[in-house]
């Protein structure tokens, strides 16, 4: 990289060099090309009849899910109070069980360095690579339909966002005031308790407030694989064709996720 | 009381930080450890309570080699040194009141520490100390909520409510102000002379040093240049500390070495950490 050149007797100064520009020219370039390559490949199988189709087929939907069944609100009350259930104890026991995987996975307070951590890494990535409805698929398949099904499953997936953020906010903490409580003489379960979770303290319940709100979205549809909770009603509702049911699925499951957030913003506010 | 032999350390990166370094200290005597950055001072503090591990030499303290313990001896050992660190090193998000009893950890059972349930006696001191640094009316804000001058003289509460036999000073000046800083290193010299504790206090200001210290230790790249009394401390010996400089100012000067190398206590820390 040589962004000054001499012109003369002056010196110029370009934020790059000609060739580096020219090579981010030609990458705009190729990336538009394979843009549209892309879209051709994309759409060899599409039916441009169905799909002109479209609006009619949307309209005539919409006109079939309007007005909402409102009648169908009282078959909704014990699902909807499962599906809360199913995120808030799933919450609960993710992180119960990612709180000591998070402290074997973070550089500073594994106690070995070379076995505990990756495999505390290990079970954080096999967690997260799989998503909460397949962990759903697979208990149900173990452990039979039902909420307990739902619970685990929301469980499960919450360990690896909560180890991983919990282990990157241990990862960051100050050191020195770390190293000021090991000074006084004190275990390493006191350095934990004076020095280490005073500092993650926020983060912990930031994350933890945090994966609930998103694990009540997550659990509305676990019903759809048998797992409990509204999901089970949309997917009855579904088969049956009765999309006036299905708006007012969608309405009850809008106003919880909004609930759950607002809930979940005000509790991060009064933590930081 | 400490007999510090032919200290070595060798850092993982090869930098060796300290070397051949050999000094007594009588019990009740204040030393000023004076060097320029990266001359092995604030390795040389950590090595004595361990915050790292010396490569070789010895740390006799009250006849029992500091260099050779580990687990719970070497927590008694920490114990009974009191630490005062550059950036106060509080644990900001708890309690002045919290802070200054966790210099009591050393002694405590864990359920209680855990439970903020320490002896009476502690709690007493506790107010004791904050009393005389001058902050009873401070007990139960958070660290994060006071200034750098207060903070410090939390600092010292704690490093004194572990019933130091020795206190480990690492630069204690260096985010203060100049006033502030004289403040702070009165305070420290006064409970020092009050309890005959003696303190090895690691500063960059010369001035400071040679208004405060009984006794001055100088060192560079890692060796002792100079040790004597604060009087015996003169351009030639600074020369030799520091390396060629107009000295003739000293006494004018407020601030001689402003900065301080951040990277290199970096560096320090993390090693102590293995």
């Amino acid at each position: 990289m040589m962004p000054v050149m001499t012109l003369g007797h002056r010196q110029l100064w370009r934020r790059r060099t000609p060739l580096a520009q020219w090579a981010i020219w030609f990458g705009w370039l190729a990336l538009g090309v394979l843009f549209v390559f892309s879209w051709q490949v994309m759409n060899e199988n599409t039916m441009w009849l169905f799909v002109e189709d479209a609006p009619r087929q949307a309209a005539d939907l919409l006109s079939r899910a309007w007005p909402p069944r409102w009648s169908y609100l009282d078959k909704l009350w014990l699902p909807l109070w499962d599906t809360v259930n199913i995120a808030t104890l799933g919450t609960a026991l993710g992180i119960v069980l990612a709180t000591p995987i998070a402290f074997l996975a973070a550089r500073n307070t594994t106690p070995s360095a070379t076995l505990l951590r990756p495999f505390a890494l290990l079970i954080i990535v096999s967690s997260r690579s799989i998503n909460s409805l397949i962990w759903a698929l697979l208990l149900v398949a173990i452990i039979g339909p039902g909420l307990l099904a739902g619970i685990i499953a929301i469980a499960l997936r919450s360990i690896g966002f909560i180890g991983k953020l919990l282990y990157e906010a241990i990862e960051e903490i100050d050191e020195t005031q770390v190293e000021a409580v090991r000074a006084t003489g004190a275990s390493k379960w006191q350095v934990m308790d004076y020095a280490v979770w005073p500092q993650i303290a926020p983060a912990f319940a930031g994350i933890s407030v945090f994966r609930w709100d998103i694990n009540i979205r997550e659990s509305t549809i676990l019903g759809l694989v048998g797992a409990g909770g509204i999901g089970l009603q949309l997917q009855s509702s579904l088969s049956r064709l009765a999309w006036a049911e299905v708006t007012v699925i969608f309405i009850v499951i809008l106003a919880t996720v909004v609930l759950s957030e607002w809930v979940s913003a005000r509790v991060r506010a009064a933590i930081i | 009381m400490l007999r510090v032999s032919s200290l070595s350390k060798r850092y993982k990166t090869g930098d060796e930080a300290l070397h051949g370094v050999s000094f007594d200290l009588p019990a009740g005597q204040v030393v000023a450890l004076i060097g320029p950055s990266g001359s092995g001072k604030s390795t040389l503090i950590r090595c004595i309570n361990r915050l790292v591990k010396p490569t070789g030499g010895s740390i006799e303290f009250n006849g029992t080699d500091v260099t050779r313990l580990g687990g719970r001896g070497l927590r008694r050992a920490r114990r009974h040194m009191g630490m005062i660190f550059q950036e106060y090193a509080l644990v900001e998000r708890l309690s002045v009141m919290e802070n200054v009893l966790s210099g009591r950890l050393g002694y405590v059972p864990f359920w209680r520490s855990f439970l903020r349930r320490f002896p009476q006696a502690d709690v007493d001191k506790a107010f004791a100390l904050l009393d005389r640094v001058g902050l009873s009316d401070q007990v139960d804000k958070r660290a994060s909520a006071l200034s750098g001058g207060q903070r410090q003289r939390v600092g010292i509460a704690r490093a004194l409510e572990q019933d130091p036999k020795l206190l480990l000073v690492d630069e204690p000046t260096a985010s203060l102000d100049p006033k502030t800083a004289r403040q702070i290193m009165r305070l420290i010299c006064e409970v020092c002379r009050e309890r005959g504790l003696p303190a090895i206090v690691s500063l960059h200001d010369v001035p400071l040093a040679k208004l405060f210290a009984d006794r001055i230790v100088g060192l560079r790249a890692g060796e002792i240049v100079f040790d004597g009394e604060p009087g015996a401390l003169d351009t030639a010996m600074l020369t030799q500390i520091y390396g060629e400089e107009d000295w003739t100012q000293i006494h004018a000067d407020d601030k001689l070495e402003p900065e301080s190398d951040n990277a290199q206590r970096h560096q320090e820390r993390m090693a102590g950490l293995t």
